[in-house]
């Protein structure tokens, strides 16, 4: 075999975070922790895909993706947890559903394949736009993770936008599936653009997420409308999901990923 | 002839034969196949399935209905003429084997 | 579509002429591989087929145990790898299906057969996990075993198995030793914790060792497989080597392989163990083990939800091709 495998990275990790003597402010953490939520939740809905995609191919790609929302999502929580002596195991697991600050679109049911690629477009637009501008932060290790995540979620958004083509144009049932998953998501995008409350005092820093709607606008309503489908013209759902208030899903969601956790206080695994 | 494993049809999507170039200074190699609609997506599944750990910089994907190749009962009128013409190797030429840089 | 020939072209004779029956057997004693458009006897590529598509199957069926777990893994590092190795499995199959696939199976055909029973796979797979600590045993025992199987494999004189079985090898190396680690984990953790780890591998130790398959007086295909070099070392030798393995490492965990017999023979060089209980093997290989539906039912439903997506990605394939026939 010829092909090498580069275990020794330089990429930015959540074991290079936690093993540096980096310590986020209380502020930096406070809106880091926020980011993380926003991955997790996302990156553990996709993991349920994993076997039961439509093709094995996208088991993998789907996977793939996964995956990388997950190494976001265990960065920006370690690099939060520093503010605090707390690990990203102890943030993930034990918060309730009022103490995560995941925005409503990611803890959107997967639905169909068609749902997931919906809320997959969105999410990955946005988090393009976000981690494209949080790469230029004064704080070098949030610029540090979003100058991985960028590249990564560039890639998704690909992923996201192929599919969308495919349904949109495939049958007529898959049109009508992927309009219906569009509709579906299509509530929450306003929310993700909406000021982020953790980020008012950091400026240079953070990111404030109004000026990226034009991002967004300027590029989901054209693949949507050059996928032969219609652009949602529904009603923004209430948001809120930065101050602890979620959809009804968010708290089953949770309740599975913690069991195991929460059932042995304080050990290792 | 066509690729070994082309179902001609028969299956959803087609079969796609993947070459993967390890890294720069490399030929493409052959790493696998896969399914995909289109070549879109082949390129794309390849890279998810055979890049994971970083085994590539580049991807070549060929439909395998795409694929011609030599006929392998023909091996013998095919690949003889080479037998006997060992002076087109090095190895052939002894009495300079012992001289410098030759 | 253009005009498709069949990996096997109905011309030839499955008999093979003379010449083409001494080169196959001139290949195989070289040690040299059988490639996929070389005539091969029928009963060679049956038996290719059946073997190599039921690893496929045993790989795609095989992420659901684990894929049980992916959702609660208690630790996000832990479900990072979780994902990361069924993902793996997705990837094993894909590449099995396709060295299936160059002796003119496709994998459609391979699924119908998965689905309706026709075609097998690992009965160990049929086994539920109820703990997280089975996680760390299918790392450690499942896969253990299994790579033990399938480094003899890389050697199979059918060309695209090797090769595939080359790649699945070197990226399985991490599965055995995540596996480890969980228990080791578990092993240096709370009272409650080491219980589960040894209760779990009480449970995995049996049905590993059995996967290597029937004991070699039992095993009417094994010769013949044996000679045609598709496997190199017998069922009884894999499991044997298996047991040598796992006992210093069952040291190193402070755990206890459940079987009292085992023991050191200095005549032999190996350790010996006790029988196995091969009726519970032949239970659940008859689909009566305790998973043995659901698997099926659940990998059905997957492909079967995934139709529209699939016809929808071919249908425009479809009418952009024919878009650039008519330009």
């Amino acid at each position: 075999m010829n092909h090498s495998n580069h275990v020794v990275s330089t990429a930015i990790t959540a074991e290079s975070i936690a093993d540096s003597s980096v310590v986020a402010s209380e502020a930096v953490a406070q809106y880091a922790l926020g980011l993380g939520d926003d991955a997790l939740v996302l990156a553990h809905q996709l993991g349920e895909w994993i076997a039961n995609a439509p093709e094995l191919e996208e088991d993998v790609a789907l996977g793939n993706i996964g995956l990388d929302l997950l190494g976001h999502a265990r960065s920006l929580l370690t690099y939060a947890g520093t503010a605090w002596d707390k690990s990203e195991d102890d943030l993930a697991y034990f918060r309730g559903e009022a103490e995560y600050r995941s925005r409503q679109l990611f803890e959107q049911p997967n639905g169909d394949f068609a749902t997931t690629i919906a809320r997959q477009l969105i999410a990955s637009v946005y988090f393009v736009a976000l981690y494209r501008a949080l790469s230029l932060s004064a704080d070098t290790t949030l610029a540090a993770i979003a100058a991985k995540a960028v590249k990564e979620v560039d890639y998704h958004v690909d992923h996201s936008a192929q599919w969308l083509e495919r349904l949109g144009l495939g049958t007529d049932y898959s049109h009508e599936r992927m309009q219906q998953g569009l509709d579906a998501m299509w509530p929450f995008v306003d929310e993700l653009f909406r000021a982020d409350p953790f980020a008012a005092d950091l400026e240079g820093v953070a990111v404030d997420p109004e000026p990226l709607r034009a991002a967004f606008d300027a590029k989901v309503p054209r693949l949507i409308v050059d996928a032969g489908l219609t652009v949602p013209t529904v009603s923004p759902a209430q948001g809120g999901g930065r101050l602890g208030r979620h959809s009804e899903s968010l708290g089953p969601m949770l309740a599975e990923m913690q069991v195991l956790a929460r059932a042995h206080p304080g050990a290792n695994w | 002839m066509t690729s070994p494993g082309d179902s001609g049809g028969r299956e959803t999507w087609p079969l796609w034969e993947v070459f993967i170039r390890s890294s720069r200074g490399l030929s493409h190699v052959h790493a696998g196949s896969l399914h995909a609609p289109d070549e879109t997506m082949a390129v794309r599944n390849a890279r998810d399935l055979y890049t994971r750990r970083a085994e590539g910089v580049s991807i070549w994907v060929v439909r395998a209905s795409d694929i011609t190749s030599s006929d392998p009962d023909a091996k013998g009128e095919f690949f003889e003429s080479p037998q006997g013409k060992e002076y087109r190797h090095a190895t052939y030429y002894k009495e300079s084997e012992a001289v410098p840089h030759l | 579509m253009t005009a498709v020939q069949p990996a096997l072209p109905e011309e030839k004779s499955a008999e093979g002429s003379v010449d083409q029956r001494r080169e196959f057997d001139r290949l195989i004693d070289a040690d040299m591989r059988i490639e996929p458009r070389d005539w091969m006897p029928d009963a060679y590529r049956k038996t290719l087929i059946r073997q190599i598509s039921q690893h496929a199957h045993s790989e795609i069926i095989g992420m659901q145990p684990e894929g049980n777990w992916i959702t609660r893994a208690p630790s996000l590092k832990r479900k990072a790898i979780l994902m990361a190795k069924v993902q793996d499995e997705a990837g094993h199959g894909l590449y099995l299906y396709s060295a299936a696939q160059t002796l003119g199976i496709d994998r459609e055909t391979m699924f119908e057969q998965l689905v309706t029973g026709a075609a097998k796979y690992s009965s160990i797979f049929n086994y539920t996990t109820p703990t997280w600590a089975d996680m760390g045993s299918i790392g450690w025992l499942v896969d253990g075993a299994a790579i033990c199987n399938q480094v003899p494999l890389c050697r199979a004189s059918y060309g695209p198995y090797g090769r595939a079985m080359t790649r699945i090898c070197k990226e399985e190396s991490f599965h055995q030793r995540q596996g480890f680690e969980i228990l080791l984990e578990l092993m240096r953790g709370t009272d409650a914790q080491k219980a589960m780890a040894q209760e779990s591998v009480n449970r995995w130790y049996a049905p590993a060792l059995m996967m290597f398959g029937p004991p070699d007086e039992d095993s009417p295909n094994s010769q013949r497989s044996m000679a045609w070099k598709i496997k190199r070392f017998s069922n009884d030798d894999l499991r044997q080597r298996f047991v040598d393995m796992l006992v210093p490492q069952a040291e190193v965990l402070g755990i206890t392989l459940p079987d009292p017999d085992i023991k050191w023979n200095e005549e032999r060089g190996h350790y010996d163990f006790g029988p196995l209980d091969w009726d519970e093997f032949y239970e659940v290989l008859a689909g009566r083990g305790q998973a043995n539906a659901v698997r099926v039912a659940r990998r059905k439903k997957a492909h079967e939800d995934g139709a529209w997506v699939r016809e929808a990605a071919r249908a425009c394939a479809d009418a952009q091709a024919a878009e650039r026939m008519a330009s």
